[in-house]
């Protein structure tokens, strides 16, 4: 009997067929329509073939153009292996540096307060604002013959311009960033629970750093020095204006490729861009498996 | 007001607190700036004292010279029309990594990063042949009479790609965070589709989107890499002010190029600078 009323006072409940036509109105309401969807995916497609894919896909295909012989021709060249080698040795200082200057950056950032902080992370920001030729010219500057050192410096037989140390200088300039910038949100959104635990269990200064805050912050410290590798192979503006374009000494692999293409020897030169291509291809599939497999490990920040 | 919350007594309580008890603030910090002021500050530092060694008049007559102020305005405008581009594809692609589903859209989601990754020299000799008259698409424009490579076209082309990343990586957060209801509630009053956009979504993202903007500007400013290979690089029409800060240091003209040089951070700080009073200002008036 009460079943019987409360079903007379309530609307009958909606059929099916209702409910999806219910469902297709909120859709539409905050959604659009399949051909819109369609046009819009097909337009975003469009401008990422023309400025993404095609460049990307042409480096491949200029390399292979004359054949896998020649290409592996070009890449074993004297001043292919030279340049390659450079390159290694550039990126095996620079970013080591760099990792420890993130390291103590953003122990002192995000672990105490002092005035003047946001000061030092605009700073620690700036070598992205400014152009990387800007960024090689300070160093011909500095240490280059016209200089105040530059004399003394070639009396005793120094070279920092147009040879490795200038190369390794600019090329730290320019990734200077990118480790401090993924750590300092990281440790800051972490806190300081775990290490303050840490110490007052009577470990010490150097064994709280190694044991919780190195193990808590790994993957961000992986995914700064992935980026600031990739920039530190890659650099071209800086290095070029300081390296003084010595084939087979200081030519890094970006040089190469502009002195090769110069020359018109556009196989070769594409056969070497191939490599950083490759890399850059490596390092976003690495980007990308950290950002999805340690999400939660990563700072949440942009992303460069 | 704020102040009487029990927030703001904890974080007064806070401040009260003994000092940190974590030690190293002293290396850390002192390392942080030291390194810091050997690799970047006291080297712009030395740059600026280098433009200015010939006293402000010969500044200013120098930074003003007709060469100059050309490669200054192709930077400069070349860069805010790129990002002007990326703006609004940007949005676009933004919008429809997060809003729709289709094959292929996780590899284009991370292939979005390529600009970040890619070696400009990479992407300029690659740029310059494929808009180059005989490549895949620069060969099809130019029987359309349209000419992109070594025109001031194929610098905005370049700093498009070098910018891409920038506004699809501001504002794929915001959108992918914002709340439907809003847009539920617009089109429950009556709003069409096109109005939610214009009145509900675009107010909500324009923050990011300026954010963006701002990020894309300031690198293709001072973009070269990918540029010089697509430039042509006439003097006068399609040559960039990095491009004259090289060109001028290897004449020995050490004095122009940092003047050159000086006048590009100058006018980019205070182009940021704009930027950030003008998103301050949107954000009071819209709250």
């Amino acid at each position: 009997m009460i079943d019987t009323l409360a079903h007379a006072s309530l609307p009958p409940p909606p059929k099916p067929h209702e409910l999806a036509t219910a469902r297709a109105v909120t859709r539409a309401a905050t959604g659009e329509a399949p051909a819109i969807r369609l046009l819009l995916i097909a337009a975003a497609i469009l401008f990422l073939t023309l400025f993404l894919f095609a460049p990307l896909a042409l480096v491949f295909t200029e390399a292979l153009r004359q054949g896998v012989v020649k290409f592996i021709g070009a890449l074993t060249q004297k001043e292919a292996l030279a340049a390659i080698r450079l390159t290694l040795i550039t990126a095996g200082i620079s970013v080591p540096l760099n990792l420890a200057f993130g390291l103590a950056a953003a122990w002192a950032i995000a672990r105490f307060r002092f005035p003047g902080k946001s000061l030092l992370l605009t700073l620690i920001d700036l070598p992205f604002s400014v152009s990387p030729v800007i960024s090689g010219l300070v160093f011909v500057l500095i240490f280059g013959a016209q200089s105040l050192i530059g004399p003394w410096l070639s009396a005793h037989g120094i070279k920092i311009v147009f040879a490795l140390p200038g190369i390794v200088l600019a090329t730290i300039f320019v990734t200077l960033p990118f480790v401090a910038r993924e750590l300092i949100p990281l440790m800051q959104e972490q806190g300081a629970d775990q290490e303050e635990a840490a110490l007052s269990l009577g470990a010490s200064g150097w064994q709280t750093f190694w044991h919780v805050t190195l193990p808590n912050v790994r993957w961000g410290v992986l995914y700064g020095v992935l980026l600031c590798n990739a920039r530190a192979m890659g650099e071209f503006g800086a290095v070029s204006v300081i390296s003084g374009h010595v084939r087979g000494l200081t030519n890094t692999i970006p040089l190469h490729v502009e002195v090769l293409y110069n020359e018109y020897a556009f196989s070769a030169a594409f056969a070497m861009a191939s490599l950083l291509a490759l890399l850059a291809l490596v390092t976003l599939a690495l980007k990308t498996f950290l950002e999805w497999r340690f999400a939660g490990e990563l700072a949440n920040g942009l992303r460069h | 007001m704020t102040d009487t919350t029990f927030e703001a007594a904890q974080k007064r309580g806070r401040h009260r607190r003994p000092r940190n008890v974590l030690p190293g603030f002293g290396p850390a910090l002192g390392f942080t700036t030291a390194y810091l002021s050997l690799i970047v500050l006291i080297p712009l530092a030395v740059l600026f004292g280098w433009s200015l060694s010939g006293g402000v008049a010969a500044f200013i007559e120098l930074a003003t010279r007709e060469r100059t102020l050309a490669a200054l305005r192709l930077s400069f405008g070349g860069a805010a029309i790129a990002a002007g581009i990326n703006m609004v594809f940007g949005l676009l692609v933004a919008w429809v990594l997060s809003r729709y589903s289709f094959p292929g859209r996780k590899l284009i989601d991370a292939m979005v990063d390529l600009p970040f990754a890619l070696p400009t020299a990479v992407a300029g000799i690659s740029l310059a042949t494929l808009y180059g008259p005989k490549g895949w698409i620069g060969g099809f424009l130019a029987d359309y009479g349209i000419k992109v490579a070594f025109t001031p076209l194929g610098v905005i082309v370049a700093l498009t790609f070098v910018g891409l990343p920038f506004v699809v990586r501001t504002v794929q957060p915001v959108l992918e965070d914002l709340d439907r209801q809003y847009e539920e509630a617009a089109a429950t009053l009556g709003a069409g589709r096109l109005q939610t956009v214009r009145h509900v979504l675009l107010p909500a993202l324009f923050p990011s989107l300026l954010t963006g903007f701002a990020m894309a500007l300031a690198r293709g400013i001072g973009e070269y890499g990918s540029v010089i290979f697509i430039a042509g690089n006439l003097p006068m029409r399609s040559e960039i002010a990095p491009l004259l800060i090289v060109i001028k240091l290897e004449e020995f003209d050490y004095r122009g190029a940092t003047v050159v040089a000086a006048t590009m951070l100058i006018l980019s700080f205070l182009m940021l600078l704009a930027v950030n009073l003008l998103q301050a200002w949107t954000r009071r008036h819209s709250a």
